[in-house]
């Protein structure tokens, strides 16, 4: 990757995660450890590759994005402020009384959202959907669509999985936030989705795997997969949950807690200081 | 009575997408491996690069009507009332519903009529259930020419929408030439002053039947077609209570949650009337020839008799 093009978007994260953190906190509630994981792929998302329009979200031509984990909405919803579809200092209002920003995504409120998720496994149908929509009238836009490891232990996954290769659907990118966590504990404990790699090769999918943290191993991914004809991919990301704020990285307690005052404020410091070294 | 020819309002699904299939472009219609029974293989026939079979998933089917609906395309879901509310209720609620996505759901061979196939099949919970989840529309035509009209309406009308269709050959008692469809508007049938049927679906029919013999008998009874169960006509029927003092609902559905349900809610807040439900008393139903069946369970013109009559005498 270009190595300006890579500082930048590392900043941009960074300044993602501090929305994140600002979010969840003034909320006092909400999902941290999944929405820090999932901060650099969204960032390149949205900043490197999506065709979106800020000032006008409905845009028909614009890609599409579906935040299947829709629990994860803190890193959507920074995501989408930083990119100018709403003010960045909004992301203080998150769960609030009043506000547009709900606990998860929705559609008909906040602009940018593509669709109201939050209830798992049902993202990734709506995103084969309109990847089918798109298809069915040769439209150009591409689907991106993201899940959490744990939620591919949902069922409709791979209802919707089976659907995705037969119906060809080669302009959807499936990725699978893989940070090894879920509520009750690690995945592999809890009811072991593994190996992801091998069940989506089986449905017919094209598989790709990336480091969730390095925008060289992001952009590798996603240009690999915008390659692949007659067939979806899925981008199985190795991530680290709760990435970029020590004391949440790899802690299933914060998968969905938000942190106290004292907490914020680490986490803040933490965030300015790698900021600043960036921009440095 | 002059006999009527009889056609299940399944039938009427499949031929009226494939109708008006040529008049809008943007209608799609899917399907869980039920083409054959919902009648939408006719459609399927006419426009094969229109029609979408998910195979047997409805979950998944409901989010693809969802994400189809996001581009702007009106999608047809169908399958069985059972699998249509019951199994993909969550994904109608969370991905249709909550975002209020312009998704027609054809739901067929609802309620006990689906006979020989049994209560795993027999769904009488479907109004329940739909009914529930705001800004669904909910509607439950009677016949063919009714059933028709409404899935014309259901494409003009921007919003989810659910729609039940029955198995059983229903007599078509309205008038094509004639016959006007609003959606939330009740139809009177006929005029009566000692008590009001309120009915819907195949019940409808039944109640003209059961008011020409209750007339014979000296009760006035008016009949109202309720198609559109949710938004309710709470006008035709609160009129209703006031002129005729007395209800009875009849429909081929769980007294708990439906068409009874709905008209009762109705009345005690504005105007408390008895209202007597003619439906499935909280049972499930068994295997069985769909006429049959229909006796058994109380949803005929004689238990209508019946229950009118009773009601009628402890006014």
């Amino acid at each position: 990757m270009d190595e300006l093009l890579k500082k930048q978007l590392e900043i941009t994260a960074c300044k993602v995660r501090m929305g994140i953190i600002e979010g969840v906190y003034n909320a006092k509630s909400g999902h941290p450890g999944g929405s820090l994981s999932i901060a650099d792929t969204l960032t390149y998302l949205y900043f490197a590759k999506m065709n979106v329009y800020p000032d006008n979200p409905k845009e028909k031509d614009r890609d599409r994005f579906v935040l299947s984990k829709g629990h994860t909405a803190p890193a959507l919803y920074s995501v989408l402020a930083h990119r100018g579809f709403f003010p960045v200092e909004e992301l203080k209002t998150l769960r609030h009384i009043g506000a547009r920003l709900q606990g998860h995504p929705d559609m008909k409120h906040i602009p940018g959202v593509d669709m109201s998720t939050g209830s798992l496994g049902q993202g990734i149908s709506a995103a084969c959907g309109m990847a089918l929509s798109a298809k069915l009238t040769s439209d150009t836009y591409h689907v991106y669509a993201i899940l959490g490891d744990g939620e591919i232990e949902e069922g409709q996954v791979w209802e919707a999985a089976m659907f995705a290769a037969h119906n060809k659907l080669d302009n959807l990118t499936a990725i699978v936030d893989n940070n090894g966590l879920q509520i009750d504990g690690k995945i592999s404990d809890v009811c072991s989705p593994y190996p992801i790699d091998e069940k989506f090769k089986a449905f017919g999918w094209h598989v790709i795997t990336m480091d969730a943290h390095d925008f060289d191993s992001i952009e590798k991914a996603f240009r690999e997969a915008e390659k692949v004809v007659n067939q979806p991919t899925v981008i199985i990301q190795t991530s680290t949950k709760g990435k970029g704020v020590s004391f949440m990285e790899n802690q299933v307690s914060w998968h969905g807690t938000a942190p106290n005052k004292e907490q914020y404020e680490q986490a803040m410091s933490e965030l300015s200081a790698h900021l600043k070294e960036l921009e440095g | 009575m002059a006999e009527l020819v009889k056609k299940a309002t399944r039938e009427s699904y499949g031929e009226a997408l494939a109708e008006l299939g040529d008049k809008y472009e943007n209608l799609y219609v899917l399907d869980a491996d039920l083409a054959g029974a919902t009648k939408t293989g006719i459609f399927k026939k006419k426009f094969p690069d229109r029609h979408i079979d998910c195979g047997i998933a409805e979950a998944n089917m409901m989010g693809i009507a969802a994400g189809l609906a996001t581009t702007g395309k009106i999608p047809f879901a169908s399958s069985f009332a059972m699998f249509a509310a019951g199994r993909a209720f969550e994904i109608v609620r969370n991905s249709i519903g909550y975002p209020h996505l312009n998704v027609k759901i054809g739901a067929t061979h609802a309620g006990i009529s689906v006979g020989e196939d049994g209560a795993s099949h027999q769904c009488n919970e479907d109004i329940a259930l739909m009914r529930a989840i705001p800004g669904m529309t909910v509607i439950n035509p009677a016949d063919d020419v009714e059933a028709r009209a409404a899935i014309e309406a259901a494409i003009n009308y921007e919003g989810p929408v659910y729609m039940r269709f029955g198995r059983l050959a229903v007599p078509v008692f309205h008038d094509k030439d004639t016959f006007k469809f609003e959606i939330g508007k009740g139809e009177l049938l006929k005029d009566g002053k000692d008590v009001t049927i309120v009915a819907t679906g195949l019940m409808v029919y039944e109640a003209v039947k059961a008011a020409e013999t209750l007339e014979a008998e000296g009760i006035s009874a008016r009949v109202i077609n309720i198609a559109t169960i949710k938004p309710l006509d709470k006008e035709i029927i609160l009129k209703a209570a006031k002129e005729t003092g007395l209800i009875v609902t009849a429909e081929e559905h769980s007294v708990i949650g439906g068409l009874g349900s709905a008209v009762s809610d109705c009345v005690t807040e504005s105007c408390p009337v008895k209202v007597v439900k003619i439906g499935v008393q909280d049972v499930f139903g068994h295997s069985g020839p769909a006429a049959d069946l229909l006796k058994e369970f109380g949803l005929c013109a004689e238990n209508i008799v019946e229950t009118v009559k009773k009601a009628v005498s402890e006014k």
